[in-house]
């Protein structure tokens, strides 16, 4: 039997302490639904027709459901990501050509750690040591849009189908914006600091291999870290999407932003932009819009301008960029957005 | 008394700021003679190679970046 040095405990310890984790996860994960029904409706003994009944049901549901999918997904992800460090995308990605490079690119922003807080000393990283302008846009759009906290709340509440389609929209997104920005040769509006400092190459000696318990501690970290900041999001999301579950009549939102409110996605885009907000606060909108009929395809360019361009983001971002090179940016993004909003409302 | 020179590169988020207390600590706790600087200039980061904020750099090397790392972790780091 070997022993892993670094944490004193056996391997084997850890897979069995896991295997009995996930079999008491999913026994609670199923026992979720009946028990809201029993607590809202035998223990409170409310009505399960009325709007209470069916909003405190709806929360008791939802809430852990939603709280336990986000800790074993960040988890998992966490686990994932301590594959991916930025200098091995950035190792990945030098010297590629755009299209391929394009599609790499968003591929690995998904599985990438980023904190848009990141973006300047990555987008140096990138562009200093070969990695084009377009393929480098394409990282930075897909990074922070197409994120595990979103997939895991659309999933949860909305199913895979909306998961799917926000996922995959978000990287074709990703790869035609970056695609577009490569074709304008616009690297003169990149700061002229930025290509003259010089990359150093320090960072490898920090990235030595990871043992499989330093993974899983990296997992938990995620989830210490992510669960533990987005909490009162997911909570406060949830007690609204239940009041709206519970009061708010049907189709209310159908006349404002259903599908044959044309105007409704550019609106949808320009008032999400300079909104910023974590996939976790935005979520609950989106219940809300959803379920009292605003068109698919109008709330899913809501949610992609919220979380995928944001005026912090931009601002930090001046540091390196010219503000034409921005606007740019910010232009391809929102049509990429727009197109999606209004191929969804046409084809579904 | 040995003598350590602790960087922390980042903007002065809420992240930098806990890594630079954590390495201050550990720092205190091995007794070194230590300064901590914070270095907000993105190119100087980009000279230590460095893609994620907040990095900690001992003596003129890059130990972690992109994490914080708790002050008992961080002593073997900078002992």
């Amino acid at each position: 039997m070997t022993t892993d040095w670094r944490t004193g405990r056996k391997p084997q310890l850890i897979v069995l302490l896991s295997l009995l984790g996930a079999a008491a996860w999913w026994l609670v994960y199923r026992s979720l639904e009946p028990f809201a029904s029993w607590f809202a409706f035998s223990l409170l003994g409310l009505s399960s027709g009325s709007p209470l009944g069916s909003a405190v049901a709806f929360f008791v549901f939802e809430a852990p459901k939603v709280l336990m999918l986000l800790a074993l997904v960040v988890f998992g992800v966490g686990i994932v990501r301590s594959f991916f460090t930025p200098e091995r995308t950035r190792r990945m990605l030098a010297g590629r050509r755009e299209s391929a490079g394009n599609v790499l690119a968003a591929l690995l922003g998904v599985v990438t750690p980023f904190c848009s807080c990141s973006a300047v000393p990555l987008f140096i990283g990138f562009v200093t040591t070969g990695v084009p302008l377009g393929v480098t846009f394409s990282f930075l759009i897909s990074a922070p849009m197409v994120n595990e906290i979103a997939l895991v709340l659309l999933f949860g509440l909305f199913g895979w189908k909306v998961a799917a389609l926000y996922a995959g929209t978000g990287l074709v997104i990703a790869v035609a914006a970056g695609w577009i920005i490569g074709q304008l040769k616009l690297e003169h509006w990149v700061e002229g600091w930025v290509y003259q400092s010089g990359f150093g190459s320090a960072a490898a000696s920090a990235d030595a291999p990871l043992t499989w318990s330093e993974r899983v501690e990296q997992g938990r970290e995620a989830v210490r870290d992510i669960v533990g900041r987005v909490w009162p999001y997911v909570l406060a999301g949830i007690a609204v999407g239940a009041a709206i579950h519970g009061w708010v009549p049907q189709d209310f939102m159908a006349s404002i932003m259903g599908k044959g409110a044309w105007w409704s996605v550019p609106l949808a885009v320009i008032i999400g932009v300079p909104m910023y907000s974590n996939a976790a606060g935005i979520i609950p909108i989106v219940q809300a819009l959803l379920e009292k009929g605003a068109a698919l395809g109008t709330v899913l360019a809501f949610m992609m301008s919220v979380i995928g361009l944001s005026l912090p983001e931009t601002i930090i971002l001046r540091k390196v960029l010219r503000p034409p090179l921005i606007a740019t940016f910010v232009g391809v993004v929102a049509a990429g957005i727009l197109v999606v909003g209004y191929v969804f409302n046409l084809v579904l | 008394m040995e003598s350590r020179l602790i960087e922390i590169l980042g903007s002065g988020c809420a992240k930098c700021e806990m890594l630079a207390k954590h390495a201050e600590q550990a720092a205190q706790e091995l007794g070194l003679d230590y300064a901590v600087i914070k270095l907000k200039d993105p190119a100087v980061w980009a000279r230590y190679g460095v893609m994620a904020t907040p990095a900690l750099v001992v003596d003129g090397q890059l130990k972690v970046q992109g994490r914080v790392l708790s002050a008992e972790k961080l002593k073997e780091l900078i002992a």
